[in-house]
């Protein structure tokens, strides 16, 4: 296994080191939330648990790794200054670091999902594969955004707390909670939200839909730019990054 | 395989961002501390670290990098770990490079002694056979039995120490960058950390140390290269270098 992924491994193994049941429990609070909102807010929307509870989990989960992403990102570099400034590691393995987290404990959460579907008898069907590579393109998304906003962050301390608030209000805008069709027509805020194209290209399969053409090119968009912008930044200012930490 | 370390010209600027950068330049343009203050090609307020530094070093060569606080000895080993990409100027290392600026980098309080000994392995770019093949012997060297079992945060400060330092000096490498020597231990201590450093230092192509420590420097270096303000002030054997240094700060 590479540097970033023992790395990685390490950080989940730390982080739950006295515990029993260790990132599991994540799972299980995780669970809890997911059994409790979807009772009370399946009751408030007036719809059917069998379809509510799942779309729930799926949205907390996913949303749980993107917004894990973003957040940590800003102090993906800050965080490992003392590395940085000792030695020559290419910085990409800090981020990958990071990416390989996220998704570990994404696999330990979307247990919730397949309890839940289990419980339910709901199966996805074929189309729940697309989910892999909906999941495979996030994980790029998340590495770009990790060089750019680690970089943005090294340089400037206030973009973490800017980050933090702005995901805070991505959840609301987001359909975690609520279902898209509660919106009279599509909204345009809808399409404009970035976060709702990502969502749906992991969630939806799994619900046994598939996503629609425009948040696949959403976020194969997003990609391509997230990583041209990228690409420019680094030819500019990476070699600072060791200087900023 | 040869080793080389080698920069030419080497210049860096430190970017000054903190702080209210207008009236904080009034003060600094009067001067003040070893290093110099100027402006970039963009019109920032920056530090120049270093200043045109240029050094060949060669197998076999042990230096010693003298210098008062903020002289640009720490600057000049960042530079030559490559971690920092100079301002201007060039840098060739040819050979496996061991930075030990800090001892406790990547030591985890909450994993244990062997996940840390692996933990630091890897970041001292050691592959994980090579590893193991080591634990034995640093945990004979340690001497920390069923200790190492446990998370490093139930050790005490000088534990701690005595693991970091162990994994420190367990690999092969070619170039040895360090700042400041190790003191590990206790009294009983000292005398096996002092053997396993200069066997350690020993089998390393190169060695770089910055230290304040004049005696020490002089046991275990030839060659000695004295810093002031970023710039060169002295290069030569190592007696001759701390000479200088020693009549300068009288």
């Amino acid at each position: 296994m590479p540097l970033w992924g023992l790395l990685a491994w390490q950080d989940i193994r730390s982080r739950y080191r006295r515990s029993k049941l260790g990132p599991l429990w994540l799972t299980l609070s995780m669970g809890l939330l997911v059994g409790l909102l979807g009772l009370l807010y399946g009751t408030l929307f007036k719809v059917d648990l069998v379809r509510y509870l799942p779309f729930l989990a799926l949205g907390f989960v996913v949303w749980t790794l993107i917004s894990n992403l973003t957040i940590e990102a800003c102090r993906v570099f800050i965080n490992a200054q003392s590395i940085i400034t000792q030695m020559a590691m290419p910085l990409s393995v800090h981020v990958y670091r990071l990416v390989w987290r996220s998704l570990i404990i994404f696999a330990h959460n979307i247990l919730i999902f397949v309890i839940i579907a289990l419980a339910l008898q709901i199966w996805p069907g074929w189309t729940g594969l697309l989910a892999l590579p909906g999941l495979a393109l996030l994980a790029l998304n998340g590495v770009w955004v990790g060089l750019l906003l680690g970089l943005l962050s090294a340089r400037f301390r206030d973009v973490p707390p800017i980050v933090e608030s702005l995901m805070r209000i991505g959840f609301f805008v987001t359909p975690v909670m609520w279902m898209p069709e509660f919106l009279p027509q599509r909204a345009v805020l809808l399409e404009l939200n970035p976060f709702f194209h990502c969502l749906e290209v992991v969630r939806a399969p799994l619900l046994g839909q598939s996503p629609a053409l425009t948040s696949w090119l959403a976020v194969v968009g997003m990609t391509l730019a997230g990583w041209l912008a990228t690409f420019l930044m680094y030819r500019r200012y990476r070699r600072y990054i060791a200087y900023w930490v | 395989m040869s080793v080389e370390l080698r920069v030419q010209g080497v210049t860096v600027d430190f970017p000054v961002y903190s702080l209210g950068a207008r009236s904080l330049k009034n003060r600094l343009l009067h001067r003040g501390g070893g290093g110099n203050i100027g402006r970039d090609a963009d019109d920032r307020l920056c530090v120049r670290a270093l200043d045109e530094v240029t050094l060949v070093f060669a197998r076999d060569d042990r230096v010693a990098l003298i210098g008062r606080n903020g002289a640009g000895k720490t600057t000049l080993l960042r530079v030559l770990a490559g971690a920092y990409e100079p301002t201007r100027g060039q840098v060739w290392r040819q050979g496996q490079t061991a930075s030990l600026l800090n001892v406790s980098l990547g030591i985890d309080l909450e994993a244990t002694g062997y996940e840390n000994i692996l933990m630091k392995g890897l970041l001292l770019g050691l592959t994980p056979d090579q590893i193991q093949e080591r634990t034995g012997e640093i945990e004979a060297f340690t001497e920390l039995g069923d200790y190492l079992a446990m998370p490093v945060h139930t050790y005490s400060a000088g534990m701690r120490l005595r693991l970091a330092f162990a994994v420190c000096t367990c690999g092969n490498p070619d170039i040895l960058l360090m700042d400041e020597w190790f003191s590990v231990g206790d009294a009983a201590f000292v005398k096996k950390v002092r053997q396993r450093l200069e066997e350690f230092v020993d089998r390393t192509g190169i060695l770089v140390l910055a230290s304040h420590n004049l005696t020490l420097l002089k046991r275990i270096c030839t060659k000695g290269v004295l810093l002031e303000g970023g710039r060169i002030k002295a290069i030569g054997s190592v007696e001759a270098v701390v000479d200088v240094y020693q009549r300068e700060s009288r």
